[in-house]
């Protein structure tokens, strides 16, 4: 699409731990408003990359630019401004073990914003609620959770400032299906509502098919394939073949086109 | 609308409102986000509602689920009042609009404190289950000791080796360092009284009895207290957290036998030698001190020492090497088996650990005492 603004670029990044490379001169790009998937098998770097992403990580080489900062050259105030700007759904939730899930999602309200403890109680349910947890959920500590509420508690945190950017990693690993297609309507909502910019590290061949506007596939330390599921399927390296040219993967296509037509 | 009924303008960063005789018109302007809520919320609840409200959206630069949350809660709140009329608003916006309203639940979250009696009593209670459960560590301890010896094929050298080098031999420096200490200030501290009566030479004697039956051994499990009971307490409670300690039950690693028995083991070995460790370096602090206070040479000081100091002193020295041992281990193995599902909770542990420890560490050293003079030894 024309005129499309770059929120996340990626240019030549290459991470390493002493000998061993993970990510070896990678490139990729989202554009603003998309719903970009990040495939690739377990150990493949996806979870590395997100964290160069959110600045947990620096690459051994190579530029990352994020809402139009280098992030190589941030400076202390612009890295915080970027921070809160964005939110992270970590892989195994990461929720604070010594609060309940209504102050885990109140925490940055409550830091960055001079509202009062009525709105704050108001968003807060609101976003409990969105994420498909019952409001009682709200008084429980993280230990008193099952994995699928940590997940949407943990996604209720990272909506509560209202994000530009979404960071998801398996949002969907470990949910039921019904809950997992919840997710996936919520996100797509959300994208269509507030314009969020979403980057989601998935294996989910249903997530893949009905809500990624754009993916990458990680392998080999590059990216193989990238694009649209389209431009995906066209490539033939061994890992997209493995993953979507299987039995499985093929009824889930065809069920996928059929829905599209009626 | 004519300019003919207007009464009243006023503008506001977020608000423009016109007051005419029959309605109110209200425009949504700029940014009604999070950072701008309070403001916002001050200017609405300005408004007195006339007969009717126009509230009209069509300036609106951006909306957050804050704005909308704002504008639900004032919308209901005029229209008890009268007649209001919502214009100017995107399709995107009416259906955050829907969204929100479809997730707005009047339901509370329930409160999760608690009052001063409900908590006195939670934390009595506590303390005794605390104290239940340390009778059922202790008796489970013994039987996994006692099944060791069974079963000696069950014993695990690489672990305790390894807890034997951790705890003991890493403590060597810094034992090393507070006995030299504790042996010069004694031997200071004396000397300028000694020197009063021309008793100088006693000073060998005070320092050698009061390091090696008191002073080496309590210093010993302090620091070994602080260094290794608090490290058991940590790396065992880290492991209930992430449910390495439920992963090897149901593996059938039993954690007696693979976490707390070598432990304890290797620190009742460890810290006898470590005590014998702080007997020597203290010894040669006092005498550091001792020659250049009193001018006692050093062979003058081994000689004097091996006259007065008899073995029974340091015989009972390295004995409480392993009681104390035992104390440490045990105490921070099981605030470590205590630690719950909170991150919190390891710090709470660990601190109680150490402070424990000490007390009870002085505790028995008091004990000794008391039995020791009884028995007249
Ligand atoms: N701190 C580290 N040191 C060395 N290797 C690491 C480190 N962190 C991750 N790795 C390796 O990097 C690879 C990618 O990890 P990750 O991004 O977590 O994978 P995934 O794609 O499953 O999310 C893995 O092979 C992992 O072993
Ligand atoms: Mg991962």
């Amino acid at each position: 699409m024309p005129g499309m603004q770059k929120v996340i670029e990626a240019k030549d990044i290459v991470t390493s731990f002493g000998e061993t490379v993970i990510h070896d001169r990678l490139s990729l790009f989202v554009n603003k408003g998309e719903i970009y998937g990040i495939l690739g098998e377990s150990g493949a770097g996806k979870t590395l990359l997100l964290k160069e992403m959110i600045m947990l990580l620096k690459p051994t080489a190579g530029e990352m630019w994020v809402l139009g900062h280098k992030l190589s050259e941030i400076g202390y105030q612009d890295a915080q401004m970027l921070r809160r700007q964005w939110g992270v759904l970590f892989q195994f939730g990461a929720l604070f073990t010594s609060l309940t899930v209504a102050e885990n999602i109140a925490l940055q309200l409550k830091e960055y914003t001079h509202i009062d403890p009525r709105m704050c109680d108001e968003i807060v349910k609101t976003k409990i609620s969105m994420v498909g947890l019952p409001a009682r959920a709200g008084a429980l500590y993280p230990s008193e959770l099952s994995g699928g509420m940590i997940k949407r508690a943990a996604l209720a945190r990272a909506l509560a400032m209202d994000p530009k950017l979404l960071f998801l990693d398996e949002p969907t690993s470990g949910l039921d299906p019904i809950g997992a297609r919840n997710f996936d309507a919520l996100i797509l909502e959300l994208r269509e509502l507030l314009g969020v910019t979403v980057v989601m590290i998935t294996h989910d061949l249903d997530s893949i098919y009905s809500i990624v506007d754009r993916f990458s596939v990680l392998a080999d330390k590059h990216v193989v394939a990238e694009g649209t599921l389209e431009n995906v399927l066209q490539s033939d390296h061994p890992f997209v073949e493995k993953f979507f040219k299987n039995e499985y993967a093929k009824k889930r296509l065809e069920k996928r086109v059929e829905a599209d037509v009626q | 609308m004519s300019g003919l009924g207007i009464i009243f303008f006023m503008n506001h960063t977020y608000l423009h409102l016109e007051t005419h005789a029959d309605q109110t018109v209200i425009h949504a302007v700029g940014e009604w986000t999070l950072y701008n809520e309070p403001v916002i919320e001050k200017a609405l609840a300005k408004i007195q509602p006339g007969q009717k409200i126009i509230w009209d959206f069509s300036d609106i630069e951006s909306f957050d689920s804050a704005g909308v949350l704002l504008f639900m809660r004032y919308y209901e709140k005029f229209k008890t009042q009268c007649d209001v009329k919502i214009t100017g608003y995107s399709e995107e916006q009416e259906r955050m609009y829907r969204l929100l309203l479809k997730h707005r639940i009047k339901e509370a979250i329930p409160e999760r404190s608690e009052g001063f009696f409900y908590r006195m009593g939670k934390s009595v209670y506590a303390g005794y289950q605390v104290f239940l459960q340390f009778l059922d560590f202790t008796g489970h301890i013994l039987v996994s000791f006692l099944r060791y010896f069974v079963q000696p094929r069950n014993f695990r050298y690489k672990e305790i080796t390894y807890h034997i080098e951790r705890s003991g031999a890493s403590a060597m420096l810094i034992i090393a360092l507070t006995s030299f200490l504790v042996g010069m200030v004694i031997s200071y501290q004396s000397a300028v009284e000694l020197a009063k009566f021309g008793a100088d030479i006693f000073i060998v004697d005070l320092a050698g009895i009061s390091i090696t039956r008191e002073l080496a051994p309590l210093i010993t499990a302090i620091v070994v207290a602080g260094r290794s009971g608090s490290a058991y307490t940590a790396q065992i409670g880290a492991m209930k957290i992430t449910e390495e300690i439920s992963a090897m039950r149901t593996m059938g690693f039993d954690p007696f036998y693979f976490l707390i028995l070598p432990r304890t083991i290797a620190l009742m070995i460890a810290l006898p030698l470590l005590i014998f460790f702080a007997d020597i370096v203290g010894i040669m602090g006092s005498m550091f001190a001792a020659s250049l206070e009193l001018n006692i040479s050093y062979g003058q000081f081994i000689d004097r020492l091996q006259e007065v100091l008899s073995v029974k002193h340091f015989w009972i020295g390295i004995i409480k090497g392993p009681f104390f041992a035992m104390l440490i281990a045990m105490i921070g193995c099981f605030r470590g088996l205590l630690v719950t599902d909170d991150t919190e909770s390891i710090g709470y542990q660990t601190t109680a650990s150490v402070v424990n420890s000490i007390f009870f560490v002085i505790a028995c050293d008091a004990l000794f005492s008391v039995i020791l003079t009884e028995w007249g030894i």
